[in-house]
């Protein structure tokens, strides 16, 4: 065969074919590599914000990188049917669909305390018996803070830690709020919410835009809100403790089920979906789609909501993505947290079964 | 033109149709699993089915295989590489069959909804597991690099049939006139 290659480069031409069998994989071979972005290390990409959630708070394998301290909770939701002439979504209809969740605080700290101000979640799967799942996470907060997943990554970096005092760098947060106006705006916004004293009372909003979609294929961009039926009340006076606020649902949850309305703000025409930091006017209608119960709080160490990720876009049929960019670098970026954590060996949760078992004594 | 003992028009189809559908999908899929944009969501949206297609794909083309004896390969290859390229072809049809099945695999171990299109979604393959999840999800890479570095060895190798040797192996694969008949 080597014969037949050497005659074969004798003649005219030859070279340049044999060139051609070389080029051609290794042309191919090149742009696989670029397209995969291991020639631009400045792509933004999952692992970017595994570095920044990193930056901040520091490793803690096993743990969710954002929103690390939680627990597991269950119960069901309940469609009213109003939501049925937006979106064709079986558990809009009057069912009830299964519900595992988790009550979280925002950041990458698994052990943090609780404090008044901090940024609480609700993060919710909802698994309707037709099989067609919503998952989706939620905040304390009535705006996001950034409009796209770049600025999430260059805010993110700005509030690190500086070396040395261990705080952040104001001048360089101050240098993202000057380019960033509508950052500074949101978070004036959350500075100026009010707060209430627990998970179980708080008001959480979906703050991403999305797409319901009806039975006729008509699509209405929404966002939604979870509205407490339990009393709202302010944060008690002197409350603290590193886990009064997660010690409070627990004692909640022993003593009773906790129940939200599913509200959904109707957008209509010139709404900003593609804009998360920017609110919906007030006066927008809302369709009460129904009500989500909470009976029981689980560690996550054994609990049902440690093993899944809320990738906000897995959505049934008849709720689908908008222009908002939000959602799918959350989709991404959870996948990664989800596989990095799947992999590794989490030590105990702040939250333990064991102050699950007392009801949060 | 010489007349070559050809592949059967189904297992030509079969071939570029496939080619075609697994190249698409390698790069669809680092693309995606490097990028935080809104395509991201579309892209994993056509990956899926896409996958699951091939998949279907494979099994049929693995049955077609049976039912029909390849062309020989020429005298002129030294017996080592008659038993490469036959090998290299094993492994080929062994990752077009294993990679969509991790995918569906890794999928059903983390709890994902396999959708398909249209509010269609497959059942679960495996148990629910995290830590499979995880060995599945990094098994998905890798055996797509492998997948990806024979598929390079093998563009190289039939062009150099085609283009340097110019023997009857690249026309066995190609629908040139006169083919097969
Ligand atoms: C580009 C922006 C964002 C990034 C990069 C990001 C990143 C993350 C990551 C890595 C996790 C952990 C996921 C896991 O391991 O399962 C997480 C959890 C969470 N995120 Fe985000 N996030 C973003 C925006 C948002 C927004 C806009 C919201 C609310 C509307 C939100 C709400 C949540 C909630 C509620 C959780 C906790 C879910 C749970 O309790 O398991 N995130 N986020
Ligand atoms: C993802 C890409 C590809 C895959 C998975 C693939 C797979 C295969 C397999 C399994 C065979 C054995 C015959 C059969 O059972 O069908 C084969 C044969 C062949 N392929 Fe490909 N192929 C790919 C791309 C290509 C490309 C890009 C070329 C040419 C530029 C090519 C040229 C050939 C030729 C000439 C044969 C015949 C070999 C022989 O006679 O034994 N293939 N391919
Ligand atoms: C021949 C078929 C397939 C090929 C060639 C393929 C290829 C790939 C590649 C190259 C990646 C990126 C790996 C990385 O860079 O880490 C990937 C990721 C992925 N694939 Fe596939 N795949 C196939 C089938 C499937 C199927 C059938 C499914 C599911 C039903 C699937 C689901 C996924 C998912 C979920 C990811 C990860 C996305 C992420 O990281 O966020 N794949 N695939």
């Amino acid at each position: 065969m080597l014969a037949l290659i050497r005659k074969s480069l004798t003649e005219k031409g030859g070279a340049l074919r044999l060139a051609v069998v070389v080029a051609a994989p290794a042309a191919v071979a090149a742009a696989f590599v670029a397209t995969a972005g291991w020639l631009s290390p400045d792509r933004l990409t999952p692992v970017t914000f595994m570095r920044d959630f990193h930056a901040v708070d520091g490793s803690h394998p096993g743990f969710r990188r954002n929103h690390a301290k939680g627990v597991c909770v269950s119960g069901w939701f309940d469609g009213s049917g109003a939501a049925t002439p937006l979106s064709r979504a079986a558990l809009f209809g009057k069912e009830r669909s299964q519900v595992v969740g988790r009550f979280a605080l925002a950041g990458g700290a698994p052990n943090q305390p609780d404090a008044p101000g901090k940024v609480r979640s609700m993060a919710l799967r909802l698994m309707p018996t037709n099989g067609a799942e919503w998952r989706m996470g939620i905040n304390d907060i009535p705006v996001f803070l950034v409009r796209n997943a770049a600025d999430f990554s260059d805010f993110t970096l700005a509030t690190a830690p500086v070396p040395g005092t261990g705080q952040p760098d104001p001048a360089r947060i101050g240098a993202f709020l000057d380019k960033h106006p509508e950052t500074k705006n949101a978070l004036g916004l959350l500075k100026a919410r009010a707060l209430t004293s627990g998970f179980a009372n708080d008001t959480y909003n979906s703050l991403d835009a999305f797409l319901f979609v009806n039975a006729e294929g008509g699509a209405t961009p929404v966002r939604w809100t979870m509205v407490p039926e339990q009393t709202v009340e302010p944060p008690a006076a002197g409350e603290g403790g590193q886990d009064y606020l997660f010690d409070d649902l627990l004692k909640a949850l022993a003593q009773g089920q906790l129940r939200w309305r599913l509200m959904v703000t109707v957008g209509e025409p010139g709404d900003p979906t593609a804009d998360p930091t920017a609110a919906w006017p007030e006066q927008r209608r809302k369709v009460d789609a129904g009500t989500l119960t909470l009976t029981k709080a689980e560690s996550e160490d054994g609990g049902p909501c440690t093993g899944i990720t809320f990738d906000p876009l897995i959505l049934p049929e008849g709720v689908a993505p908008s222009d908002d960019p939000i959602p799918a670098a959350r989709s991404a970026v959870y996948s990664r947290s989800f596989t990095l954590r799947s992999d590794e060996t989490k030590p105990p949760s702040e939250i333990t079964p064991a102050a699950v078992r007392s009801g949060g004594q | 033109m010489r007349s070559v003992e050809s592949f059967p028009i189904s297992a030509r189809v079969l071939h570029w149709l496939m080619a075609t559908m697994i190249l698409a999908m390698l790069f669809i899929g680092v693309f995606m699993a490097a990028t935080v944009g809104p395509v991201y969501h579309t892209l994993v949206d056509l990956h899926r089915p896409l996958g699951i297609a091939i998949l279907l794909l494979a099994l049929v083309r693995l049955a077609n295989r049976f039912l029909f004896r390849a062309p020989p390969l020429p005298d002129t290859l030294p017996p080592a590489l008659k038993f490469a390229a036959r090998a290299s072809h094993v492994v080929l049809y062994a990752l077009m069959i294993a990679q969509p099945l991790v995918g569906w695999g890794m999928l059903s171990a983390g709890a994902y909804p396999v959708t398909m299109w249209g509010g269609a979604s497959l059942p679960p393959i495996l148990p629910y597991d995290t830590a499979l999840f995880a060995t599945l999800r990094h098994l998905h890479s890798w055996l797509a690099f492998s997948l990806f570095a024979v598929v390079l060895a093998h563009l190289g190798a039939a062009l150099l049939h085609g283009l340097v040797l110019r023997d009857d192996v690249f026309p066995s694969m190609t629908f040139r006139r006169g083919n097969g008949e």
